[in-house]
């Protein structure tokens, strides 16, 4: 373990040493923005959207109570939405497209010797093909969970219209009674972690894959797995240092 | 003289894979190292170039050592070699165009109108003019090598690396690659190295061998000595084919 930890900083640590052209890298990052962004935006709208359906729908069955106003429904969606489900779900669901395409591209040209070639050119392969990725995550995560976010809370607004569970001023004004700025500074600081997390270990994985397509795909797995427990893990930390 | 090594030694673990190799590598000659699988040619090639440290020894590009030298000097003898590689090892995502441009784009400030001209150049000296936007998916095995060699030339490089150049192709394939190898290295002058064990490679476009046998320089000489070199590890491995033995 403290092995790989060490290999990942030298990685990290790489992308400081003769880096090329700045238009190099400009192209790249906009063709990152281009795969991790607007790729993901459809899986996104779609998770996220019945995500919000779901947590209302759950929610107002477990608050069945003449004593409680329905206007909670709206509170809990929109808070859990902003806190956890929105930046957290969204990025696992991401570190499963994004992380394990980062993985099996970086794998499949460390074995066909198209890093090698990178290499022999000169090219500091690390940061001519990793840092765009990192950069493209760190830009593109905040906006994509931002969306997550709103399509939660409208999601589940209209399930619990359609539903009749609660009507959607309701929903609306209980969403509001309890929101808090930090919530959003939290949830951005959440987006880029885990932006950070997923693509950089996966990009390790990946650039150190040695052998051939099996090596390929288990890197790709391994991708996804330890990306989602180190997620889970800075989500625990997150939450604990400034909650 | 171009190239120099001196002692190389590369180990992995307690595993000794080169041992103490020493060698000088002439401009304007096709110099080919030889031997068995697992005889460290590979390893060495990879020292050569720079993808592995040797654990010992030096490699000298005109003087300059590779391993040891800073940064603005590795990146000049850097820009002084071209590799092809066993499978090319071309860009998947680039067309054949943006793989041989590659290199151009990267390290002069030329405009893109003299990038496509020496593009164009490279590919119609390897006999691939008017394959431009085809992707390296869409080429044959042959066609991916010919345009390794392409972008391998496009800065002009004083030092050609190939990598078992006839490793998938076919004989006759592999007969027009390595004439290709060949010619660019008197054309361009360069100090070209390849790594085979084809025999038939050997004998058509070496000027100078170097036979290595479990990780050390066994012999060393020219196409025409190899036939009589006297060793019995460099017979085994050279008539083990019918054909050479009845040619002598």
């Amino acid at each position: 373990m403290f092995y790989h930890f060490g290999r990942y900083l030298v990685l990290l640590g790489s992308f400081f040493k003769s880096p090329e052209k700045f238009g190099v890298y400009w192209t790249l990052f906009l063709e990152e923005c281009n795969f991790i962004g607007v790729g993901s935006v459809l899986i996104v709208v779609l998770i996220s959207t019945f995500i919000g359906a779901v947590t209302t729908v759950q929610t107002a069955y477990q608050l069945e109570s003449p004593l409680l106003s329905d206007s909670l429904i709206g509170t809990t969606v929109a808070n859990s939405s902003l806190l956890e489900l929105a930046p957290t779900i969204t990025s696992l669901v991401l570190a499963g497209k994004v992380g394990s395409a980062i993985a099996s591209q970086l794998g499949t040209m460390r074995v066909t010797e198209q890093i090698d070639a990178l290499e022999v050119m000169g090219i500091n392969s690390a940061t001519y093909l990793i840092l765009p990725k990192i950069i493209a995550s760190l830009v593109c995560f905040p906006i994509l969970i931002v969306i997550a976010c709103f399509l939660q809370m409208a999601g589940g607004l209209v399930a619990g219209d359609l539903t009749g569970e609660v009507p959607a001023q309701l929903f609306l004004e209980g969403a509001q009674e309890y929101f808090l700025p930090f919530y959003v500074y939290f949830m951005l600081l959440k987006a880029i972690t885990f932006g950070f997390i997923i693509s950089s270990i996966s990009a390790y994985q990946g650039f150190h894959t040695y052998g051939g397509a099996l090596e390929v795909g288990q890197s790709s797995t391994r991708a996804v797995v330890f990306s989602c427990i180190v997620l889970l893990l800075a989500d625990y930390i997150l939450a604990q240092l400034l909650l | 003289m171009a190239i120099e090594i001196k002692h190389i030694t590369k180990g992995f673990g307690e595993k000794q894979v080169l041992k103490g190799i020493s060698a000088t590598f002439e401009q304007n000659k096709v110099n080919m190292i030889i031997g068995a699988s697992g005889s460290g040619k590979s390893v060495m090639l990879k020292c050569i170039v720079g993808l592995m440290d040797p654990s010992g020894g030096e490699i000298l590009y005109d003087g300059l050592d590779l391993h040891r030298s800073n940064h603005k000097e590795v990146r000049k003898i850097r820009s002084n070699l071209g590799m092809l590689f066993q499978y090319s090892a071309l860009f998947d995502s680039m067309t054949v165009e943006e793989n041989v441009g590659f290199p151009l784009k990267i390290f002069t400030k030329e405009d893109p109108r003299a990038i496509k001209k020496r593009v164009e150049f490279c590919l119609d000296r390897v006999n691939m003019a008017n394959t431009n936007n085809l992707f390296p998916a869409e080429l044959s095995g042959g066609m991916k090598k010919r345009v390794g060699i392409a972008r391998a030339i496009a800065l002009n490089p004083k030092y050609l690396f190939v990598d078992e150049p006839n490793s998938g192709l076919d004989p006759l394939t592999s007969a027009v690659i390595d004439k290709l190898i060949q010619e660019i290295t008197y054309e361009f002058q360069m100090c070209t190295i390849v790594v085979s064990h084809d025999m038939n490679s050997v004998i058509n476009i070496s000027d100078k061998i170097m036979f290595l046998y479990q990780g050390k320089k066994e012999w060393e000489g020219d196409k025409r000595q190899i036939l009589r070199s006297g060793n019995e590890n460099v017979d085994r491995f050279v008539f083990v084919s019918d054909l050479i033995r009845r040619d002598l």
